[in-house]
């Protein structure tokens, strides 16, 4: 195997580019390395992305946040615009792994390591965050839940690479929250998760929604349909009913020993209503 | 082809030849004779590994030794000022915080980490701090109490 560490995206590209063999982005690592040790994956060629300059700043624009597609999760909550902005994406992130994990892991990195349960992953889709990728041939910017393929696999063509996270510029009288079922109190994979982002009018109506559920599919799902159940509505009960529905009905999980398919189903009703509960009251509606 | 590597361990210039694929906990057991740092699981579930890199708290062995290059790296063996325990340690030991010693390196550097950022931590705060922490011996209890000690002492409570 061999170790680069290049200075410019540009270059990191071509690395990738021209390899021949097995060739993994390091970030984190706290995907790579595992799989290295345990000899699920074996690099011919790992491009170091850290030495890149920007790769790992948060910079607040005018439309929104730039993420650097190697900044540690712990990153995210010591930066105050950011968490003021997109706590329910800040709270998705910070769930993932102990704080060891934390000071190394990064949502590019949860995003495209491509896992169902990615914790990152519901909340950035609600929030309609977008990934810029970079390779030799330019860039383009994807939606976040254009980027997986299927379990463990991504739209992502050789040579390119996750530049960035771009969050939008939070709308006034919005919110965003982020709920995962696990039976533990930490330290553990989603059985279930969800994130819900909205925004309301002076009266508390909502005026646009968005949710996203995680573990429920090969790939996170954006649920229309959810989101159409709360829009035009105060949050009230039968609304609430109407989105756990919707939520349940987008459900297409697998048995395992995290949870069978009718838990996963009921719970992702119950998930969805409780993040809408709580993004609906960072938006300011009573 | 091996990797040299230029770094700072414990305050002192460190410069080794590692493989590319080597994680860093290898490096430090193996190349560096610095074997305070344990491996449990070699996956990042159990935190005996743990060094705090750059400020960050990691799990040595979900890193490349290649990645080191510049980097500020502090492991257990710069925890006490010569013959002097830290406050953390002492109380560790003063609170029988320990049994079979293997997760203790990982435990005191995760909760040097955490009283770092937050010096006055809640039980459930030391709790959470150091979810990435496994001991198999103590039942968690006494660790918890050394930590909410050693706090306490630094403090100058």
């Amino acid at each position: 195997m061999r170790y680069e560490s290049p200075a410019t995206t540009k270059e990191a590209c071509a690395l990738l580019a021209k390899e021949k063999g097995t060739a993994f982005v390091l970030a984190g690592g706290t995907d790579l390395l595992v799989k290295m040790k345990a000899g699920m994956v074996e690099p011919d060629l790992v491009v170091d992305i850290k030495r890149i300059k920007g790769m790992r700043d948060i910079k607040k624009t005018a439309s929104g946040f730039v993420i650097g597609a190697a900044t540690p999760n712990v990153a995210l909550s010591e930066n105050a615009a950011l968490l003021k902005a997109w706590p329910g994406v800040v709270e998705a992130a910070q769930l993932i792994g102990s704080k060891q994990v934390q000071g190394r892991c990064t949502m590019a990195g949860n995003l495209c390591n491509a896992s169902p349960a990615a914790d990152a992953v519901p909340a950035l889709v609600a929030a309609g965050a977008k990934v810029v990728l970079a390779s030799v041939n330019g860039k383009r910017k994807l939606a976040v839940e254009d980027v997986p393929a299927g379990v463990g696999r991504t739209v992502l063509k050789k040579g390119e690479i996750v530049e960035a996270i771009e969050l939008p510029a939070k709308k006034p009288k919005s919110g965003d929250a982020y709920l995962r079922f696990i039976p533990r109190t930490e330290m553990d994979i989603a059985v279930v998760s969800c994130g819900v982002n909205l925004t309301i009018d002076g009266k508390g109506v909502i005026t646009a929604a968005r949710v996203a559920l995680g573990a429920v599919a090969p790939t996170v799902l954006l649920v229309k349909d959810a989101a159409k159940a709360i829009i035009g509505s105060k949050l009230d009960d039968a609304a609430k009913a109407k989105l756990a529905a919707a939520a349940s009905a987008a459900c297409r999980p697998i048995d395992d020993k995290r949870g069978t398919v009718e838990f996963r189903t009921e719970v992702a009703g119950v998930m969805a209503r409780r993040a809408a509960e709580i993004a609906y009251a960072r938006a300011g509606g009573k | 082809m091996a990797v040299l590597v230029k770094t700072t361990i414990n305050g002192d210039t460190v410069e080794y030849a590692c493989q590319p694929d080597e994680p860093l906990l290898d490096v430090l057991r193996n190349r560096l004779g610095l074997t305070g740092a344990k491996e449990g699981c070699g996956t990042g579930d159990c935190g005996a590994c743990s060094v705090i890199v750059d400020g960050r708290l990691t799990c040595s062995c979900l890193v490349l030794g290649a990645e080191m290059e510049g980097r500020t790296l502090e492991t257990i063996e710069g925890m006490a000022t010569g013959d002097k325990l830290h406050p953390l340690q002492q109380q560790f030991i003063d609170h029988a915080a320990l049994q079979c010693g293997v997760c203790t390196p990982g435990f005191l550097i995760a909760a040097k980490a955490l009283l770092s950022k937050n010096p006055d931590p809640s039980e459930e705060e030391i709790r959470f701090g150091l979810a990435g922490n496994l001991c198999r011996c103590t039942g968690y209890d006494k660790i918890v109490r050394a930590v909410q000690a050693a706090a306490k002492e630094m403090r100058g409570a």
